[in-house]
């Protein structure tokens, strides 16, 4: 549990941090809240040149809601998220959700962009996102420009941003409809087993640790938008997926699961 | 129930009060191993097998020297000559018991992934570990041998010089053909089989070690954080050929242990070498990974249990057959674990015949040992869960079935069909006193109602008694067990001129509380303030006799050894008082602190003046030697034997298998207590511990012997989180073994929690076809069983 030698630089704006990641090349990793981070470098299977520590990046951190859309800022923590009044007036599925990552010391460190740019298919809030077609916001040398939940998250721990760029930010849409997220678990600071968050009624269902990235539901979208009830709109939960296998569950007990939680979401979430 | 027996009159035992300890814990104040500042010392890296099982080719460490900080790095062929002896097993149970060679580097063959192959030294911490990567181990793959009944068939014979993975058989059968015959008269034979998964002990501060030489005198001071100090002394003294009485021994602030520092290990042995070698401190912290494979694990076991009994379901003979795992080599008392058990798979229940037999073997996996209850745990899971399939047998419920068999209380002393004689039982009350903090009838009723609606989520009950025995141990049984050291322990009670009291004890603590309730016992007698006695342990300069810690001993054997010393000092202080009085000792009492003559109320002197005049020698009875002080090893005459009464509620849900445990109560009987809330905290932990090997923790080991649990993402540990509120209370059944009547908590929550949680498991899912269910039940495990059983919503 000792990392290898890595370097280190501050960086305590986006412009800065891009700049960092410019020097320092691929071999640089940004640090955020450094709850997944840190503990790879622990056990050397990460093992970075450089930390681009961001968290002093204050301008980065927290939530706005303007009109149809709340704004946040990536360095915001889970915490924040969970203890956010206006977030829960917004968008209570996400400060639901984020009320259930981890444990309180994780809550306190982690922040969402560091969640999903680390793009994790078992972490809670890359799936949040997608049930709410959020957009993501990213920084790189050129300026910034938008990615869509859907288009973010490429392949296991990858996404779609480039080796220069920082995550600035995170939007979605004030979402006050039905919602729910169901998340499995044998005890409260585990990742999912099987997550399923729903929002809008079934108009947005985003699935955790059902393959090798957070992913959308589209067959049980698909089916509540064409008047599908709960039941047999779950039905098609586990379709297009490929769930691990660990020691909790099989891939068989996960598609069961994922069914079967999917039915309870659409179910609390009014479909 | 209220204590009418006690021995105590200050006032002071029997008060919850708060720990001494806690101040210095809470505050950072307390020093662990890796907080001790030691100047110019050298880190320890060890190089770990990958493999469960492998040839070591060679070992090449030229590139780990060329890292900057390191300052060597040696094979296991490089310290061969270092070793007096291999690492201790103090416990040969059989006198062919098979016992490989065990060195703390591995030579030639390494036999579990994490055995050390190789060492770096290095001026760093980091630079150990960078050295790590720079040892280049040229190993072969054997095949490895992963599960018992593999080992016990001798497909790959692990060390090949003993011919056989089988290390002992150790049967206690008193009465064979009786046993036969009892089983061919039986009305009802049950036999049920189960499995005891692998644990990881993960106590809050994995291990260290540090030793600071003095390479001009030869005196070397070995910092570990270890239970048993003293018992270390002499093992590391064995096995490195070092005087004893050059070596000091001190088990700084330990954070817990659970039995898996209740050992001598690979890491002590080989700091102790280098340190010597080189001449400066050296020291050595565990990472929780590492700590995953190279510290003991527990249970382990297989075990088969048949019971005998007449149509009522009276029990007429028990029979219990084991296939224990001893991993890689034996530990230090590993091949004793069983036997620990060995003679209380009758339970608490009057049984005229008794087999027991167990089979150890040898796998490719990390060596087990004690881990919190040690023996016990297992032998009551076995007649626990044996007695619910005993009761639907005969058509009757959990808790009559446990009445029916009971040992009567007029039995006590009972004479065990094991051999053994129970102390003291009184196992009614405590089962009824459960029932009702739990609310036995009205949970029933709930339960029928659900089935009756045909609920998916399903209601289970499920009772544990039990009867344990701990306070380990009379001397001549462990002989007679062939245990390699006695079972006494050692105390003084040193009084101050300034009547302040010092308490010197051989008893270990790790996070037990013990400088709080020995204080307590001193202080009750003495008639001082709790907070005027000061508790010396740990410390073999300063505490050279003891036994140390485990096996819920510390009271009823170091608190025993303690209120005897204190007896002393108040007989000698009283032949002082009574010559300042002129008076007869015998006619002196002491109470609240001074000595007054019965019956002359105005004759009396505080025992500070008795203290200061000890002290002065100025004027003392002729023949008294100056100052209060006196030391008593005592050795107990038995066993101590704890009972109780658990009783776990438990939701599951049918569509996805979670098991929600919804409702605990536990009636508990360790005699009398010192610190009620000591007890109490003693029993919440022991039964979280023991819940969680019924439901979330479990060593998982692939086909090749590899660790898929080696961190606490994914070995469960139970957090705060899980726990919910139990019902707690306690019934009082002196123990006649020692004066204070006091028996030992330390692990009957653990003994009693896992039957109680499984038996409400398999109750739950009785109705849908399910009769038993594998540990841990996790929620896949569970709705596996409710299809097999061919049932389960979807």
């Amino acid at each position: 549990m000792i990392p290898a030698a890595v370097g280190y630089v501050r960086a305590d704006s986006v412009e800065a941090a891009v700049a960092a990641l410019g020097e320092h090349g691929d071999e640089a990793k940004l640090l955020a809240g450094g709850q997944s981070l840190i503990p790879l470098m622990r056990l050397r299977l990460a093992r970075p040149s450089v930390l681009v520590d961001m968290g002093r990046a204050n301008d980065l951190r927290g939530i706005s809601v303007d009109g149809d859309t709340v704004s946040i800022g990536a360095l915001t923590s889970h915490s924040d998220l969970e203890h956010s009044a206006e977030l829960a007036a917004a968008c209570p599925l996400l400060a639901h959700v984020a009320s259930q990552v981890g444990d309180p010391a994780v809550r306190h460190r982690g922040t969402l962009g560091g969640s999903l740019a680390h793009a994790d298919p078992a972490s809670d809030l890359p799936a949040a996102v997608l049930a709410l077609g959020g957009t993501l916001v990213a920084t790189g040398p050129g300026g910034s420009r938008e990615i869509a939940a859907t288009d973010f998250f490429t392949g296991f721990l990858e996404s779609a941003l480039a080796a220069d760029e920082v995550l600035a930010g995170v939007r979605v849409p004030v979402s006050t409809g039905g919602w729910s997220y169901q998340k499995f678990n044998r005890r409260a600071q585990d990742w999912a087993i099987v997550g399923v968050a729903v929002a809008e009624g079934g108009a947005g269902v985003g699935l955790v640790n059902m393959g090798s990235t957070p992913l959308r539901a589209s067959a049980v979208e698909a089916a509540v938008a064409g008047g599908a009830g709960a039941s047999d709109a779950a039905a098609s939960a586990a379709e297009g997926t490929e769930p691990p296998s660990d020691n909790n569950a099989d891939p068989a007990y996960r598609e069961h699961l994922v069914r079967v939680l999917t039915e309870r979401a659409l179910v609390a979430a009014g479909a | 129930m209220t204590v009418t027996d006690t021995p105590f009159a200050g006032g002071i035992v029997g008060e919850a009060r708060l720990r001494k300890e806690d101040p210095a814990l809470l505050t950072g104040e307390a020093k662990f191993i890796d907080d001790l500042d030691l100047p110019g010392a050298l880190w320890v890296a060890c190089v770990r097998s990958p493999h469960a099982h492998a040839r070591i080719n060679s070992v090449d460490t030229s590139e780990a020297l060329a890292v900057a900080g390191v300052v060597a790095a040696y094979s296991g062929e490089d310290l061969a000559d270092t070793w007096v002896a291999p690492l201790p097993c103090a416990w040969p149970v059989t006198d062919d018991m098979k016992n490989p060679a065990h060195f703390p580097v591995a030579q030639g063959k390494a036999n579990y992934a994490g055995d050390i192959v190789a060492v770096v030294v290095a001026t760093s911490r980091y630079a150990a570990a960078d050295g790590l990567e720079g040892v280049v181990v040229d190993y072969e793959p054997l095949d490895a041998v992963v599960s018992i009944e593999d080992a016990e068939s001798d497909r790959v014979v692990i060390h090949e010089d003993l011919g056989t993975n089988v290390s002992y058989e150790w049967p206690l059968i008193p009465d064979p053909e009786g046993v036969d015959a009892a089983f061919e008269a039986a009305e009802h034979h049950i036999t049920e089989t189960y499995v005891h998964q692998r644990l990881i002990p993960a106590p809050m501060e994995p291990r260290g070690v540090a030793v600071v030489p003095a390479p001009h005198n030869g005196d070397m001071t070995l910092y570990s954080s270890t239970q048993i100090p003293h018992v270390l002394k002499v093992m590391a003294a064995l096995t490195l050929g070092v005087p004893e009485q050059k070596l000091r021994v001190i088990a700084p602030s330990v954070g817990g242990g659970f039995g898996c520092k209740l050992n001598v290990y690979a890491e002590e042995i080989l700091c102790m070498a280098l340190a010597q070698r080189h001449g400066v401190p050296v020291r050595w912290t565990e990472s929780r990974t590492e700590a995953a494979g190279s510290t003991i694990q527990g249970r382990a076991q297989r075990q088969t249990i048949e019971l005998a009994a007449d149509a009522d379901g009276k029990l007429t003979a028990v029979r219990a057959t084991l296939l224990a795992d001893m991993g890689a080599y034996l530990q230090l008392v590993a091949p004793g674990v069983p036997l620990l058990g060995a003679f209380l798979y009758h339970g608490l229940y009057d049984v005229p015949l008794y087999s027991f037999t167990c089979k150890s073997v040898f796998t490719n996996l990390t060596p087990t040992d004690a881990y919190r209850g040690a023996g016990r745990p297992e032998a009551t899971y076995a007649i626990e869960r044996g007695m619910d399939a005993l009761a639907v047998a005969v058509g009757v419920g959990a808790d009559e079935i446990r009445s029916r068999n009971f040992i009567p209380t007029e039995k006590f002393p009972y004479d065990s069909p094991a051999g053994l004689v129970f102390d003291s039982g009184n196992y009614q009350p405590a089962l009824d006193r459960a029932k009702e903090l739990i609310g036995w009838d009205a949970r029933m009723a709930e339960q029928a109602e659900r089935r009756a609606a045909g609920s998916t989520t399903h209601l289970g009950l499920g009772i544990s008694t039990y009867v344990e025995m701990c306070g380990l141990a009379p001397s001549r049984v462990l002989a007679s067990l062939n245990y390699g050291a006695g079972g006494w322990e050692s105390a003084t009670v040193r009084i101050l001129p300034t009547c302040k009291v010092q308490v010197v004890t051989g008893a270990t603590p790790h996070g037990q509380g013990h400088e709080t309730c020995w204080s307590m016992i001193v202080a009750d007698r003495l008639g001082v303030d709790p907070d005027d006695v000061e508790v010396l342990h740990s410390d073999t300069a300063i505490s050279p006799l003891g036994m140390d810690t485990y096996g819920s001993r510390s009271l009823s054997v170091g608190g025993t050894a303690i209120w005897m010393a204190t007896e002393k000092v108040v007989e000698k202080a009283a032949t002082i008082a009574a010559h300042m009085l002129e008076a007869n000792p015998e006619d002196l009492e002491l109470t609240g602190g001074v000595f007054s003559v019965k019956g002359s109320p105005d004759a009396e002197v505080p025992l500070a003046g008795v203290a200061f005049a000890a002290f002065t020698a100025h004027d003392l009875p002729d023949g008294v030697e100056p100052n209060l002080q006196a030391q008593v090893t005592w050795d107990p005459p038995n066993f101590t034997f704890p009972f109780g009464a658990h009783i776990a509620v438990v939701e599951i849900d049918e569509v996805t298998g979670a098991v929600d445990l919804i409702d605990y109560a536990a009636c508990d009987d360790c005699g009398n207590q010192i610190n009620p809330m000591i007890v109490e905290g003693q029993v919440h932990g022991g039964i979280v511990q023991g819940v969680a090997q019924a439901l979330w923790e479990e060593a998982v080991y692939d086909e090749d012997g590899q660790c898929r649990s080696a961190n606490l993402a994914d070995y469960l540990v139970p957090s705060a989180a899980e726990c919910i509120d139990m019902k707690l209370d306690h019934t009082v059944t002196p123990s006649p073994t020692n004066p204070m009547g006091v028996k030992g908590i330390g692990e009957a929550g653990t003994i009693a929690s896992t039957p109680a949680v499984m038996n409400a498991v398999v109750d739950a899912l009785r109705p849908l076809g399910v009769t038993g269910m594998a540990m841990p039940a996790s929620p896949m495990t569970v709705r596996r069983a409710i299809e097999a059983a061919g049932g389960g919503a979807s």
